[in-house]
């Protein structure tokens, strides 16, 4: 299944990057991108492991750039 | 501006009025005591860049050493450290200023991508129970009736039950002529209704009307990147601690050998700052984003930034014929008339084609009824009983009574049967002079009692303009252009002189289709790309084998959608030499960027270890040529 994540105050598009790159190695994450311009993260992952993976994705977020509000749409 | 920036402005004119200040003091009041100066000096400092400092904190905390502000706060403490303040101060005061610089031009290009997808409809009138409702779209289901008031954008597909108007279909297609549409027309969602009050059956569901694919598809364009993308990512990721590493090896080093500590630690400082790599991985898929809203302005929907890039090395182009370089519809091309009346003979083959079903007689009818007025008001005859029905005969053609004689309308063969003693020859001969060659068209032959009226001749007719397309298509750099169709050899051959392509394969199955495509992948040149257009319905094959495929008239058919890398909206292929266009401008931008940004970054390296260029010159490098970079980029959104 395929998950919209807003990242609202998204503001250092290498930090995106970094985003992209570490949930996309989270276990059980198929593809995830994170496109700066429009602020959105998508995680496509199987749906039984998709609030794990969300959970853990919203604490990569805060890591790398703690001002982002993770918004699940 | 929003709130957020309104603040980090205001710190940054608090912080340069002390800036200001601290600089003054020191200047005109020498005794001061060096502590205080520190003091003042340290208290600007921090109203100046806390949040940078917070943040650098922070993501120490979370072992995110190579970050930005991280390394910015290790180059201003150092300067403290070896007693530069007011470099310090300088240094995060500039890059706040730079950092608020590239916010606002990111704002302002989040703000026009938006604009340009302004045709997400907000709500729809829905007639339930007797009442009109204003509700979300995703509320509507499919078969019920919505109201589209004249200004209102269309919120789904469906189609016209009550109502005439026109229809801006401008954010869809990039064509500004409005359409005209009666009901039982189509409407498609995201066109904005201008005339007429409409009722629609809606015949889709808010997730699968076209304005939802269309924005679905732009949003995600961004997530199959481009190489130059995937290039800027690893060059990212290696960029900064090189540059941190070789910042490390200047400050001990040199030092080590001189013993001059803080020439070389200053100018190891300057290294940390120019070590993001911002500029290019910001202004980079702005750029292709920008050129990818660009054309889908212009009604050309792009699914991904690799086709926008690919779509620039294109050399040979592959296209389809009926659909694609003509319209697909017959009509009338020449009317050739015995006696030079060529009224009549159009209203004979009209005359005798208006009851049949078939697209040439139908062409027959509307070309006599776009000129000359009805034929059926002729017909009332019909009843006085000296006047037989229209007779059929399959694989000749049709005969009916007019005014006491004979209308035949048909093929050769029936022109043989009709005509007595030969005369067809004769007339073949004389008149016609037509050797045994096939005809391009159709040509349908009008005999009016047992004399030879003359012949209209029925063709496939060329889009406006394909001739526009194929010029185009030269122009861009294309050097080799094939057109494939399953139509007749003459009528390939036709086509093609008329738009002056020299090579194209004609009578071919769609099966025979892909064979031709990988004859011609063969003879393809490294680097090159060959692009195949077709209408999407029954090229889905070829599409897919093409390094891009492109789908005509895209607008309500799902076929093309689905099928295509590129899909041009219209019916235009006169759009396809503009894609060229636009994916050329935007490679240029992104490579405009490239060389900028990473031509500054190294001289400004290069400047700082031999101790030329200052911490401020490396503050430009950074967040300076960010900024640039970015409303370089912003160029993109407006190409056309």
């Amino acid at each position: 299944m395929k998950k919209t994540v807003i990242l609202e105050e998204l503001e250092c598009a290498h930090c995106a990057a970094k985003m992209e790159t570490a949930v996309k190695e989270l276990n059980g994450v198929e593809s995830c991108s994170v496109n700066f311009l429009t602020q959105k993260m998508e995680i496509v992952a199987s749906e039984d492991a998709m609030d794990k993976i969300l959970a853990e994705a919203k604490k990569i977020v805060k890591k790398i750039e703690p001002d982002v509000e993770f918004i699940i749409k | 501006m929003t709130k957020k920036l309104k603040k980090r402005l205001r710190r940054i004119v608090a912080g340069a009025v002390c800036f200001v200040l601290c600089i003054l003091a020191e200047k005109l009041l020498p005794h001061m005591s060096a502590n205080v100066l520190l003091i003042a000096y340290l208290v600007t400092y921090f109203i100046v860049g806390n949040d940078v400092v917070k943040g650098a904190v922070a993501n120490i905390k979370n072992g995110q050493i190579f970050d930005e502000k991280f390394l910015m706060v290790l180059a201003t403490v150092g300067a403290f450290l070896i007693s530069e303040y007011p470099e310090a101060v300088a240094v995060m005061l500039f890059y706040q200023v730079g950092e608020w610089f590239q916010s606002y031009a990111v704002n302002k290009s989040r703000k026009s991508i938006k604009e340009l997808m302004d045709i997400r409809p907000d709500y729809a009138n829905v007639c339930r129970n007797g009442n009109v409702e204003t509700v979300d779209p995703q509320e509507v289901a499919k078969g019920e009736m919505i109201q589209i008031k004249p200004g209102e954008r269309i919120p789904l597909d469906g189609v016209i039950v009550t109502g005439n108007t026109s229809v801006d279909t401008m954010a869809l297609t990039g064509e500004s002529l409005p359409r005209d549409l009666d009901a039982g027309d189509e409407v498609i969602s995201g066109c904005i209704n201008l005339s007429g009050l409409i009722e629609v059956r809606v015949s889709k569901e808010f997730g699968e009307s076209t304005v939802t694919k269309i924005l679905d598809l732009v949003e995600n364009s961004a997530s199959k990147k481009a190489e130059t993308e995937n290039f800027i990512t690893k060059f990212a990721r290696w960029y900064t601690p090189v540059v941190v590493i070789l910042a490390t090896i200047l400050a001990v080093i040199p030092s080590l050998i001189t013993g001059d500590w803080s020439v070389w630690i200053y100018r190891a400082l300057s290294f940390l700052v120019i070590s993001c790599p911002c500029a290019l991985v910001i202004s980079v898929p702005l750029s292709f984003f920008g050129g990818i809203g660009a054309a889908s302005k212009n009604g050309i929907l792009v699914k991904g930034s690799n086709y926008l890039e690919a779509l620039a090395d294109a050399r040979i182009a592959v296209m389809d014929k009926t659909g694609t370089l003509t319209k697909g519809e017959f009509a009338v091309s020449e009317i050739m008339a015995v006696n030079e009346d060529k009224k009549q003979v159009l209203f004979y083959a009209a005359y005798g084609e208006r009851f049949s079903n078939h697209p040439i007689a139908k062409c027959l009818v509307d070309a006599y009824e776009r000129q000359y007025g009805k034929v059926t008001n002729l017909s009332e005859k019909d009843e006085d009983g000296t006047e037989s029905a229209v007779e059929e005969l399959a694989g000749y053609g049709v005969l009916v009574m007019y005014e006491g004689k004979q209308v035949a309308v048909g093929n050769e063969k029936l022109m043989i049967r009709q005509l007595k003693n030969n005369k067809w020859n004769e007339i073949k001969e004389t008149i016609l002079h037509m050797d045994q060659e096939e005809p391009a068209g159709t040509i349908c032959h009008v005999s009016y009692g047992d004399s030879y009226m003359g012949y209209i001749l029925i063709e496939d007719q060329l889009k406006q303009d394909a001739e526009q397309c194929v010029a185009g298509l030269k122009k861009e750099g294309i050097r080799r252009i094939v057109m494939l169709t399953g139509d007749r050899e003459k009528a390939a051959e036709k086509i093609a002189g008329a738009l002056g392509i020299t090579e194209y394969h004609a009578s071919l199955l769609p099966g025979d289709k892909v064979d031709r495509v990988e004859e011609i992948f063969a003879g393809k040149k490294e680097g090159e790309k060959l692009i195949f257009v077709g209408d999407g319905m029954n090229d889905a094959p070829v599409l897919a084998r093409a390094d891009i495929g492109i789908a005509m008239g895209g607008l309500g058919s799902d076929a093309a959608i689905e099928a295509a890398d590129i899909v041009i909206m219209t019916d235009e292929p006169g759009k396809i030499p503009q894609a060229m266009r636009i994916s050329k401008k935007t490679i240029q931008i992104v490579k405009q960027n490239i060389a900028f940004a990473i031509g500054v970054k190294v001289l400004v390296l290069l400047l700082a270890a031999f101790g030329i260029a200052t911490m401020w010159a490396a503050v430009f490098a950074d967040v300076g040529v960010a900024f640039i970079a970015i409303l370089n980029a912003m160029r993109a959104l407006k190409l056309r």
